[in-house]
């Protein structure tokens, strides 16, 4: 074979992409469980919440979150007659993990707001990730592939809801997988599988017989700080304005 | 290097030019070495993170698990109160239990588990049933009166 310098260069580019290729090979199928299928949310109840802190102690287990982080907690919240919605006293002891001091204020109109990540379908977090190390899956969950983040932080500004830190020792960034482990498995969540109310429920929006489909056509819901439009997939019922 | 046609001039360009073609195949050759190869399978990010966070081990092993094997306990549980709490709600995470029954849970202690729920807090909604521990069972453990998987009290005492 007759092959010129400058042929064998001309030929470089196209070679190594076309090896590229061949690298990358088949994606690994995961046995029934396909994306494309799902999408996935988590519809919360308000007024089912007890503050029993119950999602807290066991996300922590499932997902061996470092003492004093949370990838969800619970908040109370104390509002009163005179300052309103404007004013709400939110506290937050230990995440809400064992539970919460009664205040017994006859006064306060008070309730628990459990939070985590919304898994927004147009996340900040997701846009502002330098390294493409945090992404959302094409069921709809935000996730942080550990190797790839450079730990700048970034993200954690990002997140409007506060759902994201720096882990103490790896220094990646962490958040909620909606237990993505679990979930694949067609499990629920650690939380959800947890909450002795059911005030957390696992949503499939995909799936037409879920029924976060029915309790959505009748009830009034929202999603925390809907002016930003990042199309937050945890739907909340029964939320109060003071909540943020 | 001589070129007649062109003269002199032009050679120079052709140097330029060729130090950024190699400069080129040089960042084709690297990105094809550095870059993981399912980047940019579904975006832009590593595709296989996908299936690395699903591989993780699972903690809490289900209800449904449970129920293979305790189905007596699911008996007493159906008519109950409590029939919409999971297991591992109070039990504790116990798929180790569930891969190896050889590995026994934790006895559980009910002074400290019911009223985990059940101590009255003003913030706990309403029609949620809460007790005053301390007045309400003057120091009785609460198995005394109630039995944790049907708590309901039966004409005459526990059930």
């Amino acid at each position: 074979m007759n092959l010129t310098r400058r042929h064998f260069l001309i030929l470089l580019p196209a070679a190594a992409v076309a090896w590229e290729h061949v690298l990358a090979g088949a994606p690994e199928a995961a046995p029934n469980y396909k994306m494309a299928e799902h999408w996935w949310g988590l519809l919360i109840n308000i007024e089912k919440c007890i503050g029993c802190g119950s999602c807290v102690r066991a996300c922590q287990k499932e997902n061996n979150v470092p003492d004093g982080y949370y990838r969800t907690w619970i908040e109370r919240y104390r509002v009163s007659e005179q300052w309103g919605v404007a004013e709400p006293i939110v506290d937050s002891p230990d995440g809400g993990k064992n539970g919460f001091p009664p205040s017994n204020d006859p006064n306060m109109k008070e309730f628990f707001v459990p939070k985590m990540c919304n898994h927004c379908a147009d996340s900040p977090c997701t846009q502002v990730c330098p390294v493409g190390a945090t992404f959302i899956t094409p069921d709809g969950v935000v996730l942080v592939d550990e190797k790839y983040c450079v730990g700048c932080r970034y993200c954690i500004q990002a997140c409007p809801y506060g759902c994201r830190f720096l882990h103490p020792e790896k220094k990646t960034a962490q958040k909620c997988t909606l237990c993505y482990h679990r979930i694949t498995k067609g499990l629920t969540t650690a939380c959800c599988e947890v909450c002795p109310t059911g005030a957390r429920q696992l949503a499939d929006l995909k799936n037409p017989k879920d029924p976060i489909h029915e309790f959505l056509r009748n009830h009034s819901v929202e999603v925390l700080k809907p002016h930003l439009a990042t199309g937050a997939k945890v739907t909340y019922y029964g939320l109060d304005a003071s909540v943020r | 290097m001589k070129n007649a046609k062109n003269g002199n001039d032009a050679v120079h360009l052709y140097r330029l030019a060729s130090v950024f073609v190699a400069g080129f195949v040089l960042l084709l050759l690297l990105r094809a070495f550095f870059v993981p190869k399912s980047f940019g399978q579904y975006g832009h990010f590593r595709g296989n993170a996908i299936q690395e966070i699903a591989a993780k081990p699972v903690v809490y092993a289900g209800h449904q698990t449970c129920e293979g094997c305790h189905s007596d306990v699911l008996d007493v549980k159906k008519d109950g109160k409590h029939a919409p709490v999971a297991c591992e709600s109070c039990h504790g995470p116990l798929a180790n239990h569930a891969d190896d029954p050889s590995i026994q849970p934790q006895k559980l202690d009910t002074a400290g588990l019911c009223v985990r729920c059940h101590e009255a807090n003003s913030a706990k909604p309403k029609k949620f049933p809460q007790v005053a521990s301390n007045e309400h069972s003057s120091g009785l453990p609460c198995e005394t009166c109630h039995q944790p998987h049907s708590p309901a009290l039966a004409p005459g005492g526990k059930k």
